[in-house]
């Protein structure tokens, strides 16, 4: 099976700090992957600079084509759909206009009507809490909301920035169980960003190990998890 | 009982006229998060144009709406050239921009257009309805397009996806771009349909001030009363604010404070609001978890 | 995304956190906040003390008209300072300054022409009730933020000259037709004429001020105002009283701006409400934000450019001199955003690096 994302040499940062030294990862198609790393290593400005939201050099390259040139208007278009850290809703809109916005690049009716019903078949909450603003959410239902909000792009890939930030663990194990249906349902590829590496090894397929902007370690999860260092900075055991 | 009727009658005309550029300003408002004090001075800019063709010998309502394509083309390159350029910069900069262009619009319109009043005509007949002597077929006219105004953008803003995006960069530009929304666009949409909102305002206004230079000016401050009473995220809102802004002006001006002082109506009302009810009668207030 | 979380706790109006957008940009802050090397700090206190030193011996080299015009500069560049203070250095936009200046001129007015006091004494009791009538706006102040707080000054400054003119108050203010005031006559038999006498009356005064200003703003005050314009919350949990600073700072701005106005009456001789419309408030804005936000120096170059920058577009064009005066306006907001003080601090840098190195 071929890349469905590729990134070569990737360097980025903001003003003048440059956060990434040279990334080199792959992504397959239907696949999760998942990036862990320590506060500041550039796991979140990764995904910015995948989506062209800071300053980046390099080769990103998505189902064969270039995009590192394409502003976060256009990579969106081409179904990548990002869930930014701090969930990114829009907190005087109800949680209805959220997804309707998620959909805003779809000019299919049908399938965006479907796909509402799909994701409240996912966050059966959301669906309680539909003309509620979003700024009134729990954090948990928020993002979940961000969550959904993506999906309705119908996206090809999505970007998951630390989804189990600032939740309770219940919480955390509910929206790590739904990613999981959710990438059995729609085979839709994950690039999960998390600091909690024992969760995301368990939900990923392949992982890498970020460090001060370079990828240190990486492979299949299973070899990943068994690893030395990684099991005693990341995992604590 | 009669003098007071007028007077009512009265606000409830310069009510449509303060309710008019009042949604202009919530237009920008919605779309970009600023107030544009510039607003009254590029309605009364496009009501030259409007006055120019109908001299030329534009039919009226020919001339109208090529006034608000103009409008709207303006609206949309001063906000590329203008504004765009300052949108990193912090609000008070920009409050200061927005004052630099009201004074260069101002002088550049009595440059071109000079200084006389000019008259301006009114499309409605000058017959009064049913022989009332309250209320004038125009101040009637202005009333029922502000409410058509009102419908077209309380629809726009709610149910279409361009309006549903147009809020959307007001409230979180970044979050916009990631579903895909082209922000400066909106935000240059969001200008252009100020100024063609505004660019009616002031054909209305017109006909009962006269169009000189000097024109939007104070119907500036009523109407920022008015937004600010309605609730400036709220197109009807801010409608309904301007036309009891326009009622209190008259009755208050005739009955309590004289007058010589109907400023400062706007003043109480605009200090008053904003301490009891920030978001306006009508506004929403928004909570936000921290 | 943080500062979304971090402003949330503060109301937000009508879907929009105004206070997530800085007010005023802290890049100026932050340049101050450079330790100059000594030798430059040393140099600069001789700078500044050989401008002062000019500044005394330039009545006596200029002409009268233009005595009159710097002293002019010198009275709108106390009311700048005092604008500051609010605007730039506790974030809160004031649109209505025009208002107070005009607020101390009248007291300063009624107090020479209806009492007969002398103009001396007449500058501080302007001050004091424009000090008082500002803390109490700045009450209600405490709610608004940004565009709104603009607003509700702006609306004062439009009501200002209509409650001048009004009949009731007309015994003291004259109405329409305003107060005329004599010229002060030199004290003391000095050999200078009057222009030069109020040209050093003005400047006495411009300097006192000033030396308070720098001590307020560089002192923990300063520090606690610019905290509070910058991150409201962490403020307050570090213990700053905002309520208490805020509207504190509201009464020291209008102090300043009403001995400004106080000044100017006695300078022009003459109050009348038209004087002091909406246009003045505007003027001393571009004035502050022409010399740049957050600068004490600023002050002098602000004024410079509000009692010039007229003149010279009318000499430019006569037929659009405001459509100039904007355009500058915009440009200056453009290509000198911290001002003409940040662009001199920066041009100052560049050469002592040059130096230093």
């Amino acid at each position: 099976m071929g890349a469905l994302l590729s990134v070569k040499n990737l360097t980025a940062g903001y003003g003048e700090t440059v956060v990434l030294h040279g990334l080199n990862f792959e992504l397959r198609e239907g696949g999760i992957t998942a990036i862990l790393g320590a506060n500041g290593a550039g796991k979140t400005t990764t995904l910015r600079a995948l989506c062209g939201l800071c300053r980046r050099r390099g080769e990103i390259e998505f189902d064969g084509k270039r995009i590192d040139n394409l502003v976060a208007e256009d990579v969106v278009r081409l179904g990548v759909a990002h869930v930014p850290d701090g969930r990114g809703t829009f907190a005087a809109m109800t949680a209805e206009e959220n997804l309707r916005l998620g959909a805003y690049l779809r000019r299919d009716r049908d399938g965006v009507a479907q796909d509402f019903e799909n994701v409240y078949t996912l966050f059966p909450r959301l669906k309680e809490r539909r003309s509620q603003q979003a700024g009134t959410l729990s954090g948990g239902e928020q993002q979940m909301l961000a969550i959904a909000r993506a999906l309705m792009l119908r996206p090809r890939l999505l970007l998951l920035d630390e989804p189990s930030f600032g939740l309770a663990p219940l919480i955390v194990q509910e929206i790590y169980r739904t990613l999981r249906t959710i990438n059995q349902q729609t085979n839709v590829s994950m690039l999960l960003v998390e600091q909690n590496a024992t969760l995301a090894l368990d939900l990923a397929d392949h992982a890498y190990l970020v460090e001060t902007g370079r990828v240190v370690i990486s492979g299949e999860s299973e070899t990943v998890k068994a690893d030395e260092t990684i099991r005693r900075s990341y995992l604590g055991y | 009982m009669d003098a007071l009727l007028h007077q009512i009658f009265s606000g409830i005309a310069s009510g449509g006229i303060y309710a008019g550029l009042a949604l202009a300003l919530v237009m920008i408002y919605q779309s970009t998060g600023h107030i544009n004090f510039a607003q009254g001075e590029m309605a009364m800019f496009s009501t030259y144009i409007a006055w120019e063709l109908i001299d030329y010998g534009t039919p009226y309502w020919g001339a109208f709406f090529l006034t608000i394509v103009f409008a709207f083309a303006a609206g949309v390159a001063i906000e590329r050239l203008v504004i765009r350029p300052f949108h990193n910069l912090p609000v008070i900069a920009l409050i200061i921009v927005f004052i630099g262009l009201l004074v260069v619009v101002n002088s550049t319109a009595s440059w071109i257009f000079g200084t006389t009043l000019k008259t301006f005509p009114s499309p409605f007949p000058s017959e009064p309805l049913w022989n009332n002597h309250y209320i004038s077929n125009h101040e009637l006219g202005s009333i029922g397009v502000v409410l058509i105004i009102v419908a077209i953008l309380f629809v726009f803003f709610r149910y279409t996806t361009l309006g549903l995006a147009m809020r959307a960069v007001a409230e979180n530009p970044i979050s916009s771009r990631l579903v895909g929304i082209r922000v400066s666009w909106m935000l240059a949409l969001g200008w252009g349909l100020a100024a063609a909102i505004g660019a009616v305002s002031g054909m209305l206004v017109a006909p009962i001030l006269y169009l000189d230079s000097s024109m939007m000016g104070g119907v500036l401050i009523y109407s920022l009363a008015g937004a600010i009473l309605g609730g400036l995220d709220n197109p009807w809102g801010a409608a309904v604010g301007g036309f009891i802004i326009g009622i209190m002006e008259n009755v208050l001006g005739a009955y309590v404070i004289g007058t010589q002082l109907k400023f400062s109506v706007a003043l109480i009302v605009i200090v008053v609001v904003l301490l009891l009810r920030p978001a306006g009668l009508f506004g929403r207030t928004v909570v936000t978890r921290v | 995304m943080a500062e979304q979380v971090k402003t949330s706790t503060t109301s937000t109006v009508a879907g929009q956190p105004l206070s997530s957008v800085p007010l005023v940009k802290s890049a100026t802050a932050q340049i101050q906040a450079v330790p100059l090397p000594r030798r430059l700090a040393g140099g600069r206190a001789w700078g500044i003390g050989a401008i002062v030193v000019i500044g005394a011996l330039l009545p006596f080299a200029l002409q009268n008209f233009y005595i009159f015009q710097l002293t002019l500069a010198m009275v709108y560049a106390i009311a700048l300072i005092g604008l500051n203070m609010l605007v730039g250095y506790n974030g809160q936009v004031s649109l209505g300054h025009g208002a107070l200046y005009a607020i101390g001129a009248y007291i300063a007015a009624i107090l020479m022409n209806s009492y007969d006091w002398p103009y001396w004494l007449s500058v501080l009791p302007a001050g004091v009730v424009c000090l008082v009538f500002g803390y109490f706006f700045g009450l209600p102040a405490l709610r608004l933020s940004g565009h709104y707080l603009a607003l509700a000054s702006l609306a004062l400054a439009v009501t200002t000259p209509q409650v001048l003119k009004h009949k009731a108050l007309e015994q003291w203010t004259g109405g329409f037709s305003g107060i005329v005031l004599s010229k002060p006559e030199v004290p003391f038999g000095l050999p200078i004429n009057q222009d030069q006498w109020i040209y050093f009356f003005v400047y006495a005064i411009m300097l006192v001020l000033f030396l308070g200003a720098y001590n307020l703003l560089r002192g923990r005050i300063g520090r606690a105002m610019i905290a509070i314009r910058d991150q409201p919350i962490a403020a307050e949990a570090m213990g700053i009283n905002s309520a208490i600073i805020k509207t504190s700072t509201f009464g020291v701005s209008a102090f300043y701006t009403g001995v400004a106005g106080a000044l100017s009456a006695i300078v022009v001789q003459f109050v009348s409400p038209d004087s002091y419309d909406f246009f003045l408030s505007i003027t001393l804005l571009v004035g502050i934000a022409v010399g740049g936000f957050a600068t004490i120096s600023g002050a002098i170059y602000g004024a410079l450019f509000i009692l010039l920058v007229p003149n010279f577009a009318g000499e430019l064009s006569k037929s659009a001199p405001w459509a100039i005066y904007g355009v500058l306006l915009i440009l200056v907001m453009y290509f000198l955003p911290t001002g003409f003080a940040g662009f001199v601090r920066m041009i100052g840098q560049r050469l002592s690096a040059m130096f230093t190195r």
